[in-house]
């Protein structure tokens, strides 16, 4: 997107200049650029004494929307919703004034290239997390809206996925904020883009397909068909397909019944889905099993035999010597 | 507060105009009944010239609206991203004149210390969220749009998607210049939403002339008729309140 001419010189701030906070008097030295986006530009900072992010824009009252965002998540308490906030103010620079918020700098990859670098098995539990956390935003009257991988950072050792960029979080029930095409309800022709839970879980449904679709498609016909069809077409998407399939068509109510249906996915499979195959393989299961026991049986009576031997064996050679 | 219906005309264009009046200073007309203009320069692999840029920030500034030029197929998410702000922005001035009269002297929301912003910050997006909006959306169909009106009439769409996703109710109209015979052609009346429009659209014929001015002071009198009509006086009185406490 093309940005106006004083977003513009925003992102043009050369390392090492220093942004000077007109009511808190805190100083920030630029170190680089961390992206840009419709709504502002995020650097990477040193204040005076660690690195943090300070998101900058033209339009103060995006910047005082996502502050209120940020603000309202640091009262729920032990929460990795969002990043923390720890100054906002402006910066007068010849003759313009822009605003900022400095925030918690989080490290890490996004989604999807973490689970490129790291393998598909992350995907599981990195969905786990990230289902939990929107069952507290959502309970708490939010709605993350603008989900994407490039809005979920994955940081850690411990591994933790966290959301970045608050633009598009809205109260639920209002209009949602900010969104991006491939993840949004509303352009598949889906559902609108009023906020409710199923916005957000419809969008994480779209993150797994993205996973296998990095490039991600166009929209085409649109709807349940168009996606459903894309998901069988990757096998490596096999695991989650009911899961998609529920989250697309709004099934889920809450985020803890996607969660739990990931739970039960990641479980390791001892049926088969085949009938046939299944009443099978259960009967093989139990003759295994039998098998196992009687041997195990077996084994312990050797073993008592074994210690029995023994201990009469030291007792009769200690009796030898005694009579000796 | 006071704020009634927000009235907005949005244009869509992909260049210069080159018939009749001049459309900044009938951008400067209309902001001065209270209508906001928005304005989008739309590109394909053709780049706007220096003189259609300066012409459509031109509008945009002198119609206290926001504008923004964008390739074709990051159309959808502009069209609503612009009308929002432009929301916001007309919101934030009604706000901010309610602060001066409490506050005294020329206080806006940028004078006051971040702490004290958030709250009259709740009290814009509340108001974004249920004020009452019209949008006359003006499409440019000279030659050069031709190709580029599928994408239009998608993003057109996708707005009243956006927008009816409020709880304040909103009304669209669109317009389109050159028309077949007159300057400007009424293609859709006031409506909630614009799913009717997809039969209109491929009909559109397409001229050589591109004359913005002419058509922005047209649309500026379609705000102005609806205004005397009878049904709308009463049931959208232009003098509404919405009591909200800062």
């Amino acid at each position: 997107m093309m940005m106006n001419n004083s977003l513009k010189s925003l992102s043009k701030l050369s390392p090492g200049t220093v942004i000077h906070g007109k009511w808190h008097r805190n100083q920030y030295t630029i170190i680089k650029e961390l992206g840009n986006g419709a709504n502002g530009v995020v650097y990477l900072v040193r204040d005076s004494s660690r690195q943090v992010a300070l998101k900058i824009s033209d339009n103060p009252s995006s910047i005082i929307s996502e502050v209120n965002v940020l603000k309202s998540f640091t009262k729920v308490q032990g929460s990795a919703l969002g990043p923390s906030l720890f100054d906002v103010d402006d910066w007068e620079t010849v003759g313009k004034q822009f605003s900022f918020y400095v925030m918690e700098f989080i490290k890490g990859p996004n989604l999807l290239t973490f689970i490129q670098q790291k393998g598909p098995e992350w995907l599981g539990v990195l969905l786990l997390q990230l289902l939990a956390d929107l069952d507290v935003l959502h309970e708490k009257g939010w709605v993350f809206g603008d989900l994407k991988p490039e809005n979920l950072l994955v940081n850690g050792p411990p591994i933790r996925v966290r959301c970045i960029d608050v633009g598009g979080t809205t109260i639920k029930g209002r209009a949602i904020k900010e969104f991006t095409e491939f993840y949004d309800r509303g352009y598949w022709g889906m559902g609108s883009r009023k906020a409710d839970e199923r916005y957000d879980l419809f969008a994480v449904a779209m993150v797994i397909i993205n996973t296998a679709y990095p490039g991600r498609f166009n929209k085409t016909t649109g709807g349940i068909s168009q996606l459903m069809g894309m998901v069988k077409q990757k096998p490596e998407l096999n695991l989650y397909q009911s899961i998609i399939k529920n989250a697309l068509s709004g099934n889920y109510q809450t985020a803890g019944e996607m969660r739990r249906d990931v739970l039960a996915a990641l479980q390791p499979r001892k049926q088969k889905s085949d009938a046939g195959n299944q009443v099978k393989s259960r009967s093989q299961l139990h003759r295994n099993g039998a098998k196992r026991n009687v041997t195990k049986k077996k084994g312990g009576l050797f073993e008592t035999a074994l210690i029995i031997l023994t201990l009469s064996f030291l007792y009769f050679f200690y009796i030898y010597v005694q009579i000796l | 507060m006071r704020t009634g219906t927000l009235k907005q005309i949005l244009l869509i264009t992909d260049g210069c105009s080159n018939q009749g009046e001049d459309p900044i200073a009938m951008a400067t007309l209309a902001r001065e009944q209270g209508v906001t203009i928005n304005v989008i320069g739309v590109m394909e692999q053709d780049v706007i010239d220096d003189q259609g840029l300066k012409e459509i920030e031109g509008i945009a500034l002198s119609g206290g609206g926001v504008s923004q030029v964008v390739y074709s197929q990051q159309l959808s998410q502009t069209v609503q991203m612009v009308t929002r702000k432009a929301m916001t922005q007309t919101l934030q001035g009604v706000v901010n004149k309610e602060l001066q009269q409490i506050l005294g002297g020329t206080k806006k929301m940028e004078d006051l210390p971040p702490e004290k912003r958030g709250e009259i910050m709740e009290v814009v997006d509340e108001l974004g969220e249920t004020v009452e909006l019209d949008v006359l959306i003006l499409v440019d169909t000279s030659a050069s749009m031709t190709h580029k009106l599928p994408t239009v009439k998608e993003a057109l769409l996708d707005l009243s998607l956006s927008l009816n996703a409020r709880s304040g109710s909103n009304r669209f109209s669109v317009f389109a210049f050159p028309g077949k015979k007159v300057e400007v052609e009424k293609l859709l009346d006031w409506t909630p939403n614009l799913e009717s429009l997809t039969t209109i659209f491929s009909k559109l014929s397409t001229g050589g002339i591109t004359p913005t001015g002419p058509a922005i002071k047209e649309a500026i009198s379609y705000f102005q008729q609806k205004k005397r009509s009878l049904r709308s006086m009463l049931s959208r009185d232009d003098e509404q309140f919405f009591e909200e406490s800062i």
